[in-house]
């Protein structure tokens, strides 16, 4: 793929690679809504340009399936009702898996302090936190 | 029963369809050129470096769509308050920074945005006006910006302050502020030319409203105007009004002869999609020598910004009837003086009118139960209307509606949230912490909401021959979980499992009426009327089935999606059978109309009015002012609670943002009306780490009397009342002293207040 | 050398991202070309060597996070680093962009001041180094020239046994802090010794409070000891004052912010 230097990855993302499930809510970097996975860790994506991402390993929301199965952290939002609108909730997934994936052990405190990072509008981050302690659980006892 | 949503899996999945995901062949973009300054007279726009771009198509300015009016009010033509309307591109003034001067439009995005930045503008400054409250000053010709005073009242509230036994009087202000979705608006204009049909995709919470201003507007027939809406990610009020932008990408689509996409970035829908909620009140109560409410005198000061949108004066003639709350207010009257000022045009946002008026409110009470010595609970309790009265009528208007408390049981409710948070104990445990020399305080609001805006909404259903069954609705999602309510009701009513059941919504072309998602009305409105229908199908299913089970319609039930005696003996047939036996084509359809379908409409003669209890324990740090919520209760009646877990999922987002609004969100202005808070960095939304736990008593104790299934909406029953809450426990951290007026409350009042105090 | 070529054309370094690309999103920073260092191998390293922490242009926020670097100023740098925004932000940001960046409320450029870091700059002329002190002059600017890249940033390791304490305050968590207050101290018989002591957030850039560090020195940590520098250092600054926050409450904010780092120092 050949993109303009000052393009950002998330609008290749969407634009160029076609994968919407990415989102932006404001391109400057707080709201977390474009988080994806850049060779495992969680980043905002409207800051970095497509082209940094070159040989790097990325990973976004439409690749957490595995064929008809649902990733433990899709179910779980789903059984908790952790979400609305919808927007933010794959910034959330990405962020979530990608933390416990490298931290399967994260304490309440340090979980919620990392799920701080992104903004939801609609929930209230009550069923968020739910959902993502429910799956951090199922992920350990599927590992 | 919280059945799991039918919403969720494409957006888990990443499948979900949002404006943005949406694109048409060869379409071009649109990037929007605002006002740089807050009030001038535009006299010249340069275009033609903008238009010498590669890849621009057009750029266009007033002139360029001069055929076009301004956009007119939801509820139809308003002489008096007509001139004030916003044109879709400016024209000889502007009057908010962020304000449509011209449009440009081009083959990709960024170009777009690089074209607009060589648009020049010349404009000549004019005096700025940032405060309501100043006196109205020109807005153009010899019309000042003051449009109109909003005033309801009834009584006689001069006598009645004569009479008082005590008088109180309270200066408050609520900060300006909005819904701020994590989705900024979007539009996709799109001219099918071989239909002869005007397509609006990415509409929001009323196309079918919409639909009509628009072909109003355009001078076409709503036939040959089509709105769809993708995924909505979030409303709150602000999504889904007629804003310049979608007149802009809808003309530009025909006379272009191309689809126009236009996607706002985050620093434009700050300034320029609807701001809400700042009004300032100077009110007075008179009361008897038991703390009885006789009169409440409310004058106050609405920020309307720039112009006077779709809502018109909507917020503030609301603010005006749902002012008293539920308490017995023999005289009444208020004066909301309708001011424009050269801000973001406001309208509604979540609980409008309510939330601003439950915080002036209900810091009224608390100031009754100051100046009499009364505990707040027990001012709160002498005044609550009693439901022997009611059906309660107040001579009184909110959201076009006169106000008619139709069931609740208020007290009964404030002694339910009294005994869940167990107040005795914590007003023990906070006069303990106080004399340790803790900041602490307890927070006390009361408050009726309003749902179901009427008068009437129809759905049509339609069971296919696989015994799938779909709800065509006139309604919209917002994200609350409209898909899923509408399913269980009809899959209740038709015995089928609700996955069963697919909900069409939004979309214009497949329905001719909807009333949309706001004024927390579909789950009233759509629910009842599916159940219409819902009865309709199920009566033609019984009927066809009886007659090929050669049973009595009587002894039959539908059960997992089919007809079977109701002793569980004997044949049965499937929905999808009968569906079969409905075609045009079957034999044994006989003089029945085909199809296994039919039509369902509800109406109200009222809204109905849901009520709450909000009870706060804030803590305050005394060395920075930070203010910490170290408990929190909303117990709110919603009538009947179709599926609880979606109902308390809108109470705690609502709560979040009331959050917002009482502690962090603010639309800041400086004095040459330059907006300060454009980005997620300024303007504060609570995170995680910022929304404490919530504790919902939800109570179905008194369900509505308006509708056969008693809801009575739950949208908008957490935001309502948490300014009123959280003022009232800092408040009483602070000494109860009525120290707070204003909210958003931020750290630095507070640490000016305690070391004043100290000092 | 590209940046010796660019640098003086608009050029500017794009390292972690997180605050350069918002500006460049806005259109408010309009570099003609990024110089993109990611990818550079010596610019990653973050080493100890004797009681120097060398770290190097692209180490990240989140490298503090663990136990990279030992003793008291790993744990410091551990403290502070929690503040640092949010964990996404972490994982990209760079140390040594943020000191480059000179945000008044860079917590980076408070560390720095406290420690009296040094920077090292590079370009084709040379490599020079120059103390935080003189390298973080007003907000936003520094002493960087238009060639130069930083490389490095050198913190001392402080002596076993120090001390060390870190508040800082904002709206919400993870906010650009209004204040910050840094302290570091030992104990010899009871008493204070080398005592350092940096506000951030609250002047134009993050530096030591000598008159305040003079009244801890010598002294017995005590409650009236630590409430004397606290008010010293309120009186002490110079506060910005912005539409949010007005000079007087930043001052008292510093103080309250002191007096607990004092308080928790450990």
């Amino acid at each position: 793929m050949i993109v303009e230097p000052r393009r950002t990855l998330v609008d290749v993302i969407r634009d160029d690679c076609g994968l919407t499930g990415t989102h932006i809510g404001c391109e400057h970097g707080v709201c977390g809504a474009c988080t994806i996975l850049l060779d495992g860790e969680p980043m905002r994506s409207c800051l970095m340009f497509a082209v940094q991402a070159h040989g790097r390993s990325l990973r976004t929301v439409e690749g957490l399936q595995q064929g008809e199965r649902l990733h433990p952290m899709q179910e779980a939002f789903i059984r908790h009702h952790g979400l609305q609108c919808g927007f933010c909730t794959p910034g959330f997934l990405m962020l979530a898996v990608g933390v416990l994936e490298k931290r399967p052990d994260l304490s309440n405190e340090e979980l919620l302090d990392i799920l701080a990072s992104n903004l939801c509008r609609c929930t209230g981050y009550e069923n968020i936190i739910k959902a993502v302690r429910a799956a951090a659980a199922s992920m350990k006892a599927q590992a | 029963m919280s059945v799991e949503r039918l919403e969720d899996l494409p957006l888990v999945t990443g499948h979900g369809c949002f404006v943005g995901d949406v694109s048409f062949q060869h379409q071009l973009h649109m990037r929007i050129v605002r006002s740089p300054l807050a009030h001038g007279r535009l006299k010249t726009i340069e275009v033609a470096a903008a238009c010498a771009l590669p890849g621009v198509s057009a750029v266009w300015t007033a002139n360029d769509i001069a055929d076009l009016p301004p956009i007119d009010f939801r509820e139809g033509p308003n002489a008096k308050l007509a001139p004030f309307r916003q044109p879709v591109l400016a024209k000889d003034y502007v009057r908010y920074v962020g304000e449509p001067i011209a449009a440009v439009f081009a083959t990709d995005p960024y170009v777009a945005e690089d074209a607009s930045e060589l648009v020049s503008v010349d404009i000549d400054e004019l005096h700025v006006v940032v405060d309501a409250f100043a006196p109205p000053t020109q807005f153009v010709g010899a019309l000042m910006t003051e449009p109109t005073i909003c005033r309801q009242g009834y009584g006689n509230v001069t006598a009645a302050f004569k009479n008082a036994a005590a008088v109180v009087e309270l200066d408050l202000s609520i900060g300006r502020h909005s819904g701020v979705p994590l989705e900024t608006r979007g539009a996709i204009g799109r001219y099918d030319a071989a239909r002869d049909v005007l397509e609006l995709h990415g509409a929001a919470k009323v196309p079918h409203k919409n639909r009509e201003s628009l072909a109003r507007m355009l001078g076409r027939s709503t036939a040959g105007i089509h709105l769809y809406e993708s995924n909505v990610g979030g409303g709150f009020g602000v999504r889904g009004e007629i804003y310049p932008e979608d007149i802009l990408v809808l003309v530009a689509a025909i006379r272009l002869g191309r689809p126009v996409k236009w996607l706002e970035d985050r620093r434009e829908h700050m300034i320029a999609a609807n701001h809400s909620r700042q009004q300032r009140h100077r009110i007075r109560a008179a009361v008897d020598g038991q703390g009885h409410l006789l009169a409440i005198d409310d004058e106050f000061f609405h920020d309307q910004g720039a112009y006077i949108r779709t809502h018109g004066t909507r917020v503030a003639d609301t603010a005006c009837g749902i002012l008293p709350g539920p308490y017995r207010l023999p005289h009444f009257q208020a004066n909301g003086h309708f001011r424009l000022t050269n801000k973001t045009p406001a309208a509604t946002y979540r609980s409008p009118g309510r939330y601003e008026t439950n915080f002036v409110r209900e810091q009224v009470m608390d100031a009754i139960a100051r100046k009499l010595g009364l505990s707040r609970v027990e001012v709160r309790r002498r005044n609550l209307i009693s439901p022997e009265e009611m059906p309660y009528e107040r001579p009184l208007v909110a959201l076009g509606d006169e106000v008619v408390l139709d069931s609740g049981d208020y007290e009964g409710l404030l002694d339910k949230a009294l005994a869940r948070c167990d107040w005795a104990k914590l007003e023990a445990d906070v006069l303990r912490r106080r004399s340790a020399g803790e900041y602490v305080g307890l927070g006390l609001a009361m408050y009726v909401e309003k749902s179901g805006l009427g008068p009437t909404d129809g759905v049509r259903i339609n069971v296919d021959t696989d015994g799938v069954i779909e709800v065509i609705t006139g309604g919209a999602s917002v994200g609350q979980g409209f898909e899923t309510v509408i399913a269980q009701v009809c899959a209740e009513m038709l015995g089928v499992n609700y996955r069963k059941v697919r909900v069409v919504h939004g979309r214009t072309d497949r329905i001719e009426h909807g009333i949309g998602a706001h004024a927390t009305r579909a789950t009233v409105m759509t629910a009842n009327a599916t159940v219409v229908a819902a009865d309709k199908v199920r009566a033609k299913a019984l009927n066809v089935a009886a007659q090929l089970l050669q049973e009595d319609a009587s002894k039959l039930t539908i059960s997992n999606g089919k007809v079977v005696r109701a002793d569980g003996v004997g044949a049965y047939i499937s929905l999808g059978d009968i569906a079969h036996h409905l075609q045009p084509t079957s034999s044994t359809r006989g003089d029945r109309n085909p199809g296994l379908a039919a039509e369902g409409w509800f109406t109200t003669a009222h809204m109905t009015y849901p009520y709450g209890v909000q009870i706060a324990l804030v803590k305050i740090d005394p060395g920075t002012g930070a203010i910490h919520i170290e408990k929190m209760l909303i117990a709110f009646d919603v009538g009947r609670a179709i599926n609880p877990a979606l109902v308390r999922g809108q109470l705690v987002g609502g709560f979040a943002q009331g959050l917002g609004g009482a502690l962090f969100e603010e639309f800041q202005y400086d004095d040459r009306g330059q907006p300060l808070s454009v980005t997620l960095a300024d303007y504060l939304i609570p995170t995680a780490n910022e929304v404490p736990e919530v504790d919902i008593l939800l109570a179905e104790d008194a369900p509505s009397k308006c509708n056969p299934l008693g809801i009575k909406g739950a949208g908008e029953g957490g935001v309502a009342a948490v300014g009123a809450v959280i003022a009232s426990a800092v408040d009483d951290a602070l000494g109860g002293k009525g120290l707070i007026s204003r909210i958003p409350i931020t750290p630095q009042t507070i640490k000016a207040i305690i070391d004043n105090v100290e000092t | 050398m590209l940046l010796a070529e660019l640098g003086p054309q608009d050029g500017r370094i794009l390292a972690g991202g997180q605050s350069l690309v918002p500006t460049m999103a806005f259109r408010l920073a309009r570099p003609t070309h990024l110089i993109d260092i990611n990818g550079i191998a010596e610019l990653a390293a973050l080493t100890v060597t004797g009681d120097v922490v060398n770290i190097g242009a692209c180490v990240r926020h989140a490298a503090f996070d663990g136990d990279t670097v030992p003793g008291v100023t790993g744990a410091l740098l551990r403290k502070v680093v929690q503040n640092i925004a949010h964990y996404p932000i972490r994982t990209r940001g760079t140390f040594c962009g943020s000191v480059a960046n000179a945000d008044p409320a860079s917590e980076w450029c408070c560390v720095m001041a406290a420690l009296d870091g040094v920077v090292i700059l590079r370009s084709q002329r040379g490599t020079r180094r120059i103390s935080a002190a003189d390298f973080c002059q007003g907000v936003m600017t520094t002493a960087l020239a238009e060639d130069e890249l930083v490389v490095a940033a050198e913190l001392p390791m402080l002596p076993e046994g120090t001390l060390t304490g870190f508040k800082e305050f904002s709206r919400r968590k993870g906010d650009f802090a209004i204040a910050m207050a840094l302290v570091t101290h030992r104990l010899e018989s009871g008493a204070i010794v080398e005592p350092r002591v940096a506000i951030g957030g609250a002047e134009t850039h993050p530096r030591r409070l000598r008159e305040v560090e003079a009244v801890l020195s010598g002294e017995t940590p005590n409650e009236s000891v630590f409430s004397a520098a606290a008010e010293t250092a309120a009186l002490a600054i110079d506060p910005m004052e912005d539409v949010n926050s007005t000079a007087a409450y930043r001052r008292r904010l510093v103080q309250a912010l002191l007096q607990r780092a004092l308080d928790t120092a450990a």
